[in-house]
């Protein structure tokens, strides 16, 4: 399914984030917003949720503290009992370290893959073209014409208070 | 949250520049040709790893009997050049995570760089051990895999062991930290790039990152998480590395103080290594609007105040061996100030707790010439503190009928040089490839000023 789109650019963060918050305010639909770098406040503006690569991360270092801990246990106790030093058959101190070695190398590798997931990047994909100075020193503000009494003027004339710099109208698929 | 634009605080980045100029500073230098003066340090450091490589080859043909080692002194150089290297390696990640858990924003000029100096010195580190084994086509036996052996694991009760896996995943989590900072940059390098092979490698790279802000929140977001895992993990390879030795029973080792003490050391020489990079690529490669004073002012008095730590560590040993009451202690500890390595532990105080203390002057801190000089003083110092730790504390053991000496051979001495030759063959083509410093971080937190007069670039346009 096509539709329309609109695309404000800006080049200043306090512009975008101004216009950001107003266009929400005004129940419009905003499609994605492109910036060189990480604005502060974005996120807010935009009402995204908090991400839940977190519980990704807490998941992946327990399973990594917990797998290494019964691995640890499981070679020295059961598989091939050996006797070091006269430790305890369960000695968690001289197992802590590889365990949590364990657990942030599964919690860094999984929330890193996982961000590739669900962000959807993988080597060689191709960019949309929306704007190649969104990587340089633009910022760009995607608009979606939800419906037909969408009044492109009046959000136009709204966008020049916030010193847009462009306004284009594009026919996404 | 204070402005660092504020005339509180000097701006992070200098010379009015634009989000623009920010891009061009620091891609610029990239796709020019390098300079005769990149080309003269590339050739000496490819001609130091060289060297090495041959050393390397000659003592596993040979055997590693072509070292000083004898049956008192079992570890020595190859032993003191890990650790130094491992430490070295924890400015990066200091830089990189916990700076940026306390949100310090002038981090964003160095951490790149920082990152890729761990990076490389990590590797550098990692060969040693790999070297002392003997045969090192086995070092894969120190991975707990199923084996024809019994299966004959691996013990995971030893210090040595801890290392392995500390190391590795060091290794591996600032491999990954590095490149997910890199994303968004390598980006902005695709973008600016013409339609060729230099196009399509960094549109592979960059994992078709467009900016979007949902993935922006979300890459903060792992980006905070990642720093989260990287900051207890740095923390905890060298007090692993430092365990090699406290764990031992041998006077001169066995302290509970190691590991604090060993952290700190590693911070120093790092911060020391990053000093010395910066000051020499602040200047050749022309960033001198983003490499500021003020940053290198910062990260003296980090330097300063993990120097007065390693001091603290060094009284605070003195004393404990004194107060202990345990005689072999007291004799180590009289033994490196007063034995036949005594040059060497004056050596090691001088620079890492004496000369140090002229940064306590502003006007020191602010003379590039004289934080170069301490900086190389100060990576000196910690190379001495190693040596001194590993090689005094062997040589004089329980039985003085077994007592010896020890000197480096030329192998040793040249497989030394060649982890120079290595580190920084790696840096100087990294300078060359990647952006030296984290473009989007520096604009995120620079807080550029809008450019002077709003100019639209057309009216409204229409499509179709």
């Amino acid at each position: 399914m096509s539709s329309r789109v609109l695309i404000a650019t800006f080049d200043h963060e306090d512009d975008l984030l101004a216009a950001t918050t107003a266009v929400r305010e005004r129940g419009l639909r905003i499609m994605d917003v492109y910036t060189p770098y990480a604005v502060h406040g974005l996120d807010r503006a935009m009402g995204l949720k908090p991400s839940r690569l977190t519980w990704v991360c807490f998941v992946c270092g327990m399973a990594g503290a917990l797998g290494m801990l019964w691995f640890e246990h499981w070679t020295a106790a059961i598989d091939w009992p050996i006797d070091v030093g006269g430790k305890p058959w369960f000695a968690l101190p001289s197992d802590a370290p590889v365990a949590f070695e364990a657990a942030v190398l599964l919690a860094g590798f999984g929330t890193v893959f996982a961000l590739f997931g669900v962000a959807r990047m993988w080597p060689g994909k191709q960019p949309r073209k929306i704007y190649p100075r969104t990587t340089d020193d633009r910022f760009v503000l995607v608009i979606g014409e939800t419906n037909a009494a969408f009044d492109v003027q009046s959000v136009e004339q709204m966008l020049t208070k916030y010193d847009v710099l462009k306004v284009e109208e594009q026919l996404v698929t | 949250m204070p402005d660092s634009t504020t005339t509180l605080r000097p701006p992070l980045v200098t010379g009015d520049k634009t989000l623009s100029d920010v891009t061009r500073d620091i891609c610029e230098p990239m796709a020019r040709r390098p300079t005769a003066l990149w080309w003269g340090a590339f050739s000496i450091s490819v001609a130091a790893l060289l060297m090495g490589v041959v050393a390397v080859t000659y003592q596993i043909a040979t055997g590693i009997g072509v070292w000083g080692l004898n049956k008192t002194v079992g570890w020595a150089f190859d032993i003191t050049n890990f650790v130094f290297w491992v430490g070295i390696g924890h400015a990066g990640t200091l830089i990189s995570a916990v700076l940026f858990l306390f949100r310090q924003k002038w981090r964003t000029a160095v951490n790149r760089a920082a990152e890729a100096m761990t990076l490389f010195a990590v590797m550098c580190a990692g060969i040693f051990p790999l070297i002392h084994m003997g045969r090192p086509w086995l070092a894969f036996w120190m991975m707990p895999y199923p084996n024809t052996r019994g299966p004959l694991w691996v013990n995971f009760k030893s210090p040595l062991l801890w290392d392995v896996f500390a190391i590795s995943t060091y290794l591996l989590i600032s491999a990954v930290f590095w490149y997910v900072g890199l994303l968004p940059d390598l980006a902005t390098i695709r973008d600016r790039s013409a339609p060729g092979w230099r196009r399509r490698i960094f549109s592979l790279l960059c994992l078709g990152w467009d900016g979007s802000a949902r993935t922006w929140h979300r890459y903060e977001t792992v980006y905070l998480l990642l720093a989260g895992l990287a900051t207890p993990l740095v923390f905890s390879v060298h007090t692993i590395v430092s365990m090699d030795f406290a764990t031992a029973v041998i006077p001169g080792w066995h302290a509970t103080i190691f590991p604090p003490y060993f952290v700190a050391g590693a911070i120093f020489s790092g911060l020391a290594m990053v000093l010395t990079l910066m000051i020499i690529a602040r200047k050749v490669m022309s960033l001198e609007d983003y490499i500021t004073p003020m940053h290198i002012d910062r990260m003296c008095k980090l330097m300063l105040s993990m120097g007065c730590l390693v001091g603290l560590a060094y009284g605070t040993e003195f004393f404990i061996a004194f107060y202990g009451g345990n005689g072999f202690e007291q004799f180590v500890f009289l033994n490196r100030a007063f034995g036949p390595f005594a040059w060497a532990y004056w050596t090691m105080v001088v620079c890492n707790v004496g000369i140090p203390q002229l940064l306590w002057f502003r006007r020191v801190r602010a003379s590039l010439p004289l934080v170069f000089v301490i900086a190389i003083v100060v990576n000196i110092g910690m190379w001495f503190e190693r040596f001194v730790i590993i090689v005094t504390s062997l040589h004089r053991d329980f039985l003085p009928s077994s007592w010896a000496g020890y000197a480096p051979t030329i192998v040793e001495i040249a497989t030394f040089i060649g982890s120079f030759g290595l580190f920084f063959t790696c840096f100087l083509i990294f300078c060359r490839i990647a952006p030296v410093i984290a473009i989007a971080e520096v604009k995120g937190a620079a807080h550029l000023k809008k450019p002077h007069a709003p100019q639209r670039e057309s009216g409204a346009e229409k499509a179709a």
